[in-house]
């Protein structure tokens, strides 16, 4: 089984557009969104959810006012400064910010008066869909919450087991930003990693952290310069360094407006008439497949319907 | 007064603006990157980094020569960074949050303070506005550490407490952890977002996110225009949809800034782009007042509460 994961150090440069097209031209492979914090993915493929689950993960304390014996103990031994105390104009007693709160429960532990609680968290939600272009399982953490990671990897899990049941051979996965939990958490296990870069100074920056990122999790990485004809001096400077470090290219595409017009129609760009875009796209795709020897072998060529 | 430059999507122009803020600010500034992960505001800025230190987070070290295996510190951690396998105790470090629970709990005092390496706090100056030696610092996560809200945090211990300098945050994106970090100590709050599908409904979480920290908010609509034209099925979905939700929601648009090649251009060269495209130059003064007064009314009406 494969598992494409794509993303790119930096924002918006067109993971979850590309990542749609990839999943209208594989045709029934599985999908996956990981970006969990703001997902995007089911804007275009209109997910209809037959399963919702909530993902609990962590912990967080409160103080009980009635028992709190005021000691001040938990703001000392509190290292993430969760722990409000009561000042001259907000007089109400010791109270745990939530938001500062990391669940360690020192406080709890170390409390003399036993004063403070310990509960698990509601951090989101998880659901499990059909799109049409084959099953997707994706989540939407909630607002400022934490343990992205960890739902990433539950995420990854519900994927590979449904891809076994269904005897799907590839995983297609949305990625997030950065390259923190959440990315470090997409990429375990993956078997190649698509990096979509721009040609500007942050996208090579960006492209470089990331990319170092897939080595050192021997992850092999491949890059798409979306947007290349913005500076191809800059597009130029990223192949060659793609080249020497050798991270595989898997081609250019151009600064396109089919890309905006595909999601406000909700369809992806290689579901609209061909542009250079979706035609260069395709392409990357192609060579995409090409890559691992297990795609060769797959027993049905692809064959994607042109404005399915 | 400390502004946050956020979004919840990534690559709406979070960096274009802060670095144009920066670069015009009528006032003394600083300017701090806290996407730890991606920093890429001293790309634009081309600040003159004059310091850099390792950030390290305290995780526990064992001194297997006084552990007696009575596992209350595997027990008690929250992270799975302790474990008692046969005859040893294993640290994780890589898992560790840094709260200094195993340590205190440890009767044996078998556990002692070590560091992992976080990443670097690097900081120098720039030429801004007025002041021909602003502030500038950042934050930049080790490649393979997972956890950017403890780097962040150091960070913000370095920022200087008096009031003398305004001070910008180039925040990551998203809505989750780390992207609340480095808003909620801000007075002022300015999401960037674009007109199209997917910057609605990534600006739609960061409101309500954001919103219940109960600070001046305001938007900034990039790339404003890039929705207009073309397919009218897309009018009203994309093309007002962003401008629609901040008038039903409240919330004021401090900034249009209309899609511009140029300003494109400036980006990929690596210029600020209020420096090198004069439309640019009007718009971000104009934010720039905005926001200040938003600050200004913030004080003030803190001053009548108290």
């Amino acid at each position: 089984m494969r598992e494409l994961v794509v993303i790119s150090g930096k924002g918006g440069t067109g993971k979850t557009s590309i990542t749609a097209a990839f999943a209208h031209l594989a045709q029934n492979s599985m999908l996956c969104d990981l970006d969990v914090d703001a997902p995007d993915l089911h804007l275009l493929l209109a997910p209809k959810r037959f399963e919702e689950h909530a993902f609990r993960s962590g912990f967080v304390a409160a103080i009980d006012p009635e028992a709190c014996v005021a000691c001040g103990t938990c703001v000392d031994l509190c290292r993430f400064g969760a722990v409000r105390k009561p000042t001259w104009d907000d007089p109400t007693g010791y109270s745990i910010n939530p938001l500062r709160c990391e669940g360690c429960k020192v406080c709890v532990q170390f409390c003399p008066a036993g004063a403070i609680g310990f509960t698990e968290k509601h951090c989101g939600q998880r659901y499990a869909s059909s799109t049409r272009f084959g099953p997707m399982v994706h989540a939407q953490l909630f607002p400022g919450e934490e343990n992205s990671g960890r739902l990433v990897a539950l995420l990854k899990k519900e994927a590979r087991s449904r891809a076994g049941v269904l005897g799907l051979d590839l995983i297609l996965c949305d990625g997030a930003p950065g390259i923190g939990c959440p990315v470090i958490s997409s990429l375990s296990g993956a078997s190649q990693a698509v990096i979509v870069t721009e040609p500007t100074p942050s996208g090579r920056h960006d492209l470089e952290r990331v990319a170092d990122l897939c080595r050192h999790f021997r992850i092999p990485a491949g890059v798409i310069i979306n947007k290349f004809d913005l500076n191809p001096g800059n597009t130029v400077d990223i192949e060659n360094y793609c080249l020497n470090q050798g991270h595989a290219l898997l081609g250019r595409l151009p600064h396109d407006e089919v890309v905006v017009r595909a999601m406000v129609q909700a369809k992806c760009a290689t579901e609209l008439p061909p542009t250079p875009f979706s035609e260069a796209l395709r392409s990357i795709w192609e060579q995409l497949a090409d890559i691992e020897p297990k795609a060769a072998a797959r027993p049905e060529p692809f064959q994607p319907t042109p404005n399915a | 007064m400390i502004y946050a430059i956020a979004s919840g999507k990534g690559g709406t122009g979070k960096t274009t603006v802060t670095a144009s803020l920066a670069a015009l600010w009528d006032r003394p500034v600083m300017a701090v990157d806290l996407d730890v992960e991606e920093p890429n505001l001293h790309l634009f800025l081309h600040p003159e980094l004059t310091g850099g230190e390792t950030a390290l987070m305290e995780v526990p070290v064992v001194d297997a020569a006084r552990c007696t295996l009575c596992g209350q510190c595997a027990a008690f951690c929250q992270f799975k960074a302790l474990s008692v396998m046969g005859k040893t105790l294993l640290a994780f470090p890589e898992m560790c949050h840094g709260c200094g629970g195993c340590l205190l709990l440890c009767p044996e005092k078998a556990l002692a303070p070590g560091g992992r390496e976080l990443g670097q706090v690097v900081s120098g100056h720039f030429r801004a506005g007025r002041s021909e030696d602003a502030g500038f610092l950042m934050g930049r996560l080790r490649v393979g550490e997972a956890m950017s809200p403890p780097l962040m945090r150091q960070v913000k211990a370095r920022l200087p407490e008096s009031g003398a300098a305004d001070i910008l945050i180039d925040s990551p994106p998203g809505v989750s952890c780390p992207a609340v970090n480095a808003v909620m100590d801000a007075d002022v709050i300015v999401l960037v977002t674009e007109p199209t599908p997917f910057g609605l409904h990534d600006f739609r979480l960061a409101v309500e996110a954001f919103r219940p920290l109960g600070k001046p908010l305001g938007a900034v609509v990039n790339r404003s225009d890039i929705n207009r034209s073309g397919d009218s099925r897309g009018a009203g979905m994309g093309d007002s949809g962003v401008q629609n939700f901040c008038r039903a929601e409240g919330i004021p648009v401090w900034a249009e800034i209309p899609f511009s090649r140029a300003v494109a251009e400036a980006y990929s060269r690596g210029e600020v782009a209020a420096r090198a495209v004069p439309e640019m130059h009007a718009v971000v003064l104009a934010l720039m007042a905005r926001m200040q007064g938003a600050a200004a009314s913030q004080t003030t009406g803190e001053a009548l509460h108290a």
